[in-house]
């Protein structure tokens, strides 16, 4: 990855976190914890992997997304009206009435969105079908999907898991976004998932390991690697921060599902702004 | 006249899938597991390379079915009643209800006529669990030639359906050359004065028995074959009733939520009358041969004949 592409990148994604907290904040509900631990996946993904035209959200060709873990749809929402699917006003009306943007996913009203999802478990499955599909058809698109590191205690993820490797469904690339949190606290305290690369693997996946998912360069690697797997599903792992660039809210359970207020949103606003700044320089 | 034709309605199906994709290369279908018993088998052995089977993972396979459809791929889903609306209902609501998704659910093994199997495989629930999600077609065909044509009307049709099949062999009744499926719309089988019988799936064909029964006594009753329960036929159930004033409902399904239901939400508001249902009265079921339990628990021609003529009586 050349710098400038870095840097393009990282702008983006700090876009989309300052997305994600404005949504959040005109909707006083959602959850800005875990949309923050995937800008730098829907950066990449959004504006620099995948094939996908926003003037033309349902070409039949193009590369799939399924945000498994719904509830960061601040985030893909962010990423979506920074693309160009619809104009970024919309994400002042988050989960208004009336609204376009739905508390979680959903694919008939907001262009973009290629599956509606929101109950933990379900997308994934969805992203077979998709992928499967694409197989049966001979099409040559992709298909992508973010779980949530406490979402993967559903016991849906696993039959998913068995059926795309059963199927060699070598178009779908999941990402696991291990952030380490879930509502009631740790990971490991409330009901662990871990190892979770050693239980990818059992189930025939090609298992790739990221450290900082905050590192544009890392994912590109990992994206890059995941489309010479042929003949099985690849995962990637990462290692993300939840509420990653907004200093208070970094690792903290209680903004899972909190919005800020208007102090709090000032300041994640002049933090990530402050980053945005210090990446145009 | 000569002894009926009986065929369970998961053959009809079997059989119309594989008619289906003789003409039609643009859907695949996935079964979990059941496949030798929802007789998708038949679709299977034909065209191998359009049937994917899910493995023990009716959740997985419901969204497997969504996903499908979301990238164009029309689909057939199947397992049993039990596992396909009750296991997977939350998937069916989240993943095919609210997206709207082009999947045709084909759920057999319905209802107590399961048989030896017992309670845990008789499902008396899933007509109530599919008629809640908003957008769902719910179809119960009555014998063969009704649920052939039904497959083939689901597979026409843009939008999530819900089929209920049987593992019984049931009389056929309907003339293939001269029947004509429409999706949403009652069939009058029998015109009739004192009372109205509204039926659907195997207890059509009981309704039919039930009327001869009480013709003899001179009782004249109207049989209503409701094969799709959602959406309701409201205008021909309404006119029905305002004709006789009393109306009989039969399935093979509970009291709750289901035909007898989905009729007095409708005749509730739009024309009180008297109103009976029968079916499956909020109990399990057990084992035992399938006409012996359909015996027990009272959906035989006599014994609807003999609720109805009470009815008629008062």
């Amino acid at each position: 990855m050349d710098a400038a592409t870095k840097q393009r990148l990282q702008q983006i994604a700090c876009e989309i976190r300052l997305g994600a907290i404005e949504g959040t904040f005109h909707a006083k509900s959602g959850h800005p914890g875990g949309s923050l631990s995937i800008a730098e996946d829907l950066a990449y993904l959004y504006f620099q992997e995948m094939k996908v035209d926003p003037s033309n959200p349902k070409w039949e060709d193009r590369d799939r997304f399924v945000l498994s873990k719904g509830h960061t749809a601040p985030a893909l929402y962010a990423a979506l009206a920074l693309k160009g699917y619809f104009p970024k006003e919309e994400l002042q009306k988050l989960r208004h009435i009336g609204a376009m943007l739905q508390g979680h996913p959903d694919m008939k009203h907001t262009p973009g969105i290629d599956m509606s999802t929101g109950s933990l478990g379900q997308g994934i499955s969805a992203a077979c079908g998709m992928a499967l599909s694409g197989k049966y058809r001979n099409k040559d698109y992709r298909v992508y999907t973010i779980l949530g590191d406490g979402e993967i205690e559903e016991g849906q993820v696993w039959e998913a898991a068995m059926f795309a490797a059963h199927y060699h469904l070598d178009n779908l690339c999941a990402v696991v976004d291990n952030n380490g949190l879930q509502i009631d606290g740790k990971i490991d305290e409330v009901m662990s998932s871990y190892p979770i690369g050693d239980k990818f693997a059992a189930f025939n996946w090609h298992v790739i390991c990221v450290d900082d998912a905050h590192d544009l360069e890392a994912l590109e690697k990992a994206f890059n690697e995941a489309k010479t797997v042929k003949g099985k599903p690849t995962v990637i792992i990462q290692k993300s921060v939840k509420g990653k660039g907004v200093s208070f809210m970094e690792n903290q359970v209680s903004w899972h599902g909190t919005a800020p207020n208007a102090e709090q949103y000032e300041q994640a606003k002049a933090e990530l702004t402050a980053q945005l700044d210090a990446l145009s320089k | 006249m000569a002894e009926q034709k009986k065929i369970a309605t998961r053959e009809s199906y079997g059989t119309a899938l594989k008619e289906l994709a003789a003409v039609h290369d643009d859907f695949v279908v996935l079964d979990a597991d059941l496949a030798e018993a929802t007789k998708t088998v038949m679709f299977k052995k034909a065209y191998p390379d359009r049937f994917f089977d899910c493995g023990i993972a009716e959740g997985n396979m419901i969204g497997v079915a969504a996903g499908l459809a979301a990238a164009g791929t029309k689909v057939f889903a199947s397992s049993f009643a039990m596992f396909a609306a009750g296991r997977a209902y939350e998937i069916i609501r989240n993943s095919i209800g609210y997206p709207h998704l082009n999947v045709k659910i084909c759920a057999t093994h319905a209802g107590i006529s399961v048989g030896e199997d017992g309670a845990t495989h008789q499902c008396n629930e899933d007509i109530a669990l599919m008629r809640t999600i908003p957008g769902m077609v719910v179809i119960n065909p009555a014998d063969d030639v009704e649920a052939k044509a039904a497959v083939k009307a689901a597979y026409e049709y843009e939008g999530p359906v819900y089929i209920r099949l049987g593992r019984l062999a049931v009389p056929v009744f309907n003339d293939e050359q001269s029947y004509r499926f429409e999706m949403g719309k009652a069939v009058i089988l029998r015109e009739g004065t004192d009372i109205t019988l509204i039926a659907t799936g195997l207890m059509v064909n009981e309704a039919l028995n039930a009327a001869k029964l009480l013709e003899e006594k001179g009782i004249s009753a109207e049989v209503i074959n409701v094969h799709t329960i959602k959406p309701l036929d409201e205008e021909t159930v309404i006119a029905s009733a305002k004709k006789t004033g009393k109306v009989l409902t039969v399935e093979e399904h509970s009291v709750i939520g289901g035909l007898g239901s989905a009729v007095c939400d409708c005749l509730s508001e739009k024309y009180p009358c008297k109103v009976k249902k029968l079916g499956i009265n909020d109990c399990f079921g057990h084992s035992g041969p399938a006409v012996e339990l359909l015996k027990e628990f009272g959906l035989t021609g006599e014994n609807i004949a003999r609720i109805a003529g009470e009815m008629a009586a008062k």
